[in-house]
């Protein structure tokens, strides 16, 4: 099967069709991809299964996915997440996800 | 909309997709619904673009299952609904005999998918418990089921030289694993001291295939010079952007920290975790009764039959008490065989009934003891300072969670929440729930949140506005979630 190709913060990465963004960037030596709201810690996948949501990330501009349940692909953009990572794109996804509690409130 | 299923089977793990099978087996018609994209759930993992699972239980408990699951598909018996993340299930009485509408997201678009069925079946699994100590916030420490995940399912190695550590059999399962895939294990460093199963050695000869399961991981371990470390646990990780080293510390009988017994160990990422929790929230927001298993965890009251104390809902797998895949294949066939008689008056075989009672009962006394050998003693919160990170979510420290107990006299898990934020970030307290009820004295409570996983506003609001059922149970307005989800 050809692998995927998408890019993380500009550099061209690939995945194995099926791969979970966390699992390719973590085959690709990347461990962190968001930073904390409070201490702008960074931070990557902890739990791999869903629970943690320490592994959010924005992926073609939309902002919170869980990489480690996100099949990667063929094209897709990932930038690092930055804080809440939802308030500048909130509008332009048109989107109102409730994440039952940091995700919807308001911007500070 | 789609006729009611006789059974809506949650969960396509172990004993889910047992309980499946097996009720369609009996001609019942059942929708099997499954967070996860291929069944087999978090312990058959698949690896990333291979058609069936490659582990050594999987080719014994798996494939058959897997291959009746697809024949079933194939006369449309079971509509199997992958990448479908169930996040309420409500009592509806409907046409068909509907008792029941399950509410769920599907795939990464989140798209709204509604189920009726005439009887429920509850097999969603379980998570990690995790303690926290200084450093298990940086990148590079993960689960230990975690890095067994990304090993079978990335296929990805997570590290050159893995730690791994925590408490319970899925350290040795998963320190085998990186062992054998290539990866160098120093330390497996096991909180608890393994002469407890001394105590239960009654129980431990009646199952010697599980004995055999873990001479089978200590011999792997010996053969890659790996240590085995009890009575020992990871008290801080160490390093600036990732993990770069960890301390080991001896612990008391009651997992206190001993001074001076500190070391440093080397590494590039440490595998943690201290046992399972199960899944529960689905049940409680049924009203589902828990019981506490002997690892102090909450679980579901199951009668003979794997019914729980709510009609028409039934339970199997870790979600009746975490026991591992043979145990919840068990469950699994059990749950479904009562249904079909309950459901349809199918007869019971008697001979097949108590063979698997039998094999319940043993199954289920080897979980107990190893549960009641893995319970986490009170002293851990010895390694906790007052700067460590106990709700990674929220960034709430022990010290702010302490400050709450001491200067606000905050007696319960509920008000820490309150005051400090604690368990009310994304992950909902899945992760920090434990030591914070620890941290203000009582044992920890079993789930209670409105939504089993994020919901789209749109859906919510669907189900007030008669495209759903009126539910007096389910949050009434989206402001009712920011709490986080207290009662
Ligand atoms: S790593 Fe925990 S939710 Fe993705």
């Amino acid at each position: 099967m050809t692998p995927y190709r998408f890019t993380f913060d500009g550099t061209p990465l690939t995945a194995v069709p099926g791969q979970t963004l966390a699992a390719a960037l973590w085959a690709a030596g990347i461990t962190s991809w968001r930073t904390t709201r409070h201490q702008r810690a960074p931070r990557g996948a902890f739990c791999f299964i869903g629970t943690c949501h320490d592994c959010l990330a924005t992926v073609n501009g939309r902002p919170n996915q869980r990489a480690c349940l996100l099949p990667v692909r063929p094209g897709d953009t990932v930038t690092t997440q930055e804080g809440t990572g939802h308030e500048p794109t909130r509008q332009a996804t048109g989107r109102n996800t409730i994440q039952e509690g940091p995700g919807h409130e308001p911007a500070r | 909309m789609n006729p009611p299923a006789d059974l809506a089977v949650v969960g396509a793990g172990p004993a889910g997709l047992a309980a499946a099978v097996t009720a369609a087996d009996q001609g019942l018609s059942v929708t099997l619904l499954d967070a996860g994209e291929r069944p087999g759930g978090q312990f058959h993992r698949h690896a990333a673009g291979e058609a069936h699972p490659d582990t050594r239980h999987g080719r014994r408990h798996y494939a058959p299952r897997a291959r009746r699951l697809e024949e079933h598909r194939r006369t449309g018996r079971v509509r199997h609904l992958p990448a479908h993340h169930v996040w309420t299930v409500v009592p509806h009485p409907g046409p068909g005999g509907a008792a029941w509408t399950l509410h769920a997201v599907a795939g990464p678009d989140e798209t709204p998918a509604t189920v009726h069925a005439r009887a429920v079946l509850l097999a969603t699994g379980a998570y990690e418990r995790q303690l926290p100590f200084p450093g298990w916030t940086l990148p590079g420490v993960l689960g230990a089921g975690g890095a067994q995940a990304l090993l079978k399912s990335g296929p990805v190695l997570p590290g050159r030289r893995v730690v791994v550590a925590g408490s319970g059999p899925l350290l040795l399962a998963v320190a085998g694993s990186l062992a054998a895939a290539g990866v160098r294990v120093p330390a497996v460093v096991e909180a608890a001291d393994y002469t407890a199963y001394a105590r239960a050695l009654p129980v431990l000869v009646r199952n010697p295939a599980k004995l055999t399961e873990g001479a089978l991981h200590g011999g792997a371990l010996l053969r890659h010079a790996t240590r085995l470390l009890t009575r020992h646990a990871v008290t801080a990780a160490h390093g600036t952007t990732r993990v770069e080293a960890v301390t080991v510390t001896r612990l008391d009988r009651d997992w206190r920290p001993v001074p001076g017994t500190s070391r440093r160990v080397p590494c590039d990422v440490l595998a943690v975790g201290h046992g399972l929790v199960p899944q529960l929230e689905l049940a409680t927001g049924l009203g589902c009764a828990t019981r506490r298993t002997p690892d102090d965890t909450p679980a579901l009251v199951v009668d003979a039959d794997q019914a729980t104390t709510v009609p028409g809902v039934w339970a199997a797998g870790e979600t009746a008490g975490v026991g591992g895949a043979d145990l919840a294949l068990t469950e699994g066939e059990i749950a479904a065989d009562a249904i079909a008689h309950a459901l349809c008056g199918t007869p019971r075989d008697p001979r097949r009934t108590a063979a698997l009672t039998r094999r319940r009962a043993r199954l289920r006394a080897f979980a107990d003891a190893m549960a009641a050998a893995h319970r986490p003693g009170p002293g851990w919160t010895g390694w906790l300072d007052d700067t460590t990170e106990v709700c990674r979510c929220e960034e709430v420290t022990a010290g702010r969670v302490r400050e709450a107990v001491t200067e606000y006299g905050a007696h319960d898990t509920r008000t820490v929440k309150l005051l400090t934020r604690a368990g009310m970030g994304w992950c909902q307290g899945r992760m920090c729930g434990q030591a914070v009820a620890r941290l203000a004295g009582e044992p920890p409570a079993p789930d209670r949140r409105p939504l089993s996983c994020p919901v789209p506003l749109g859906h919510l609001a669907a189900l007030h506005t008669g495209t759903g059922p009126a539910d007096p149970t389910a949050p009434t307005t989206p402001t009712d979630l920011t709490n986080g989800g207290t009662p």
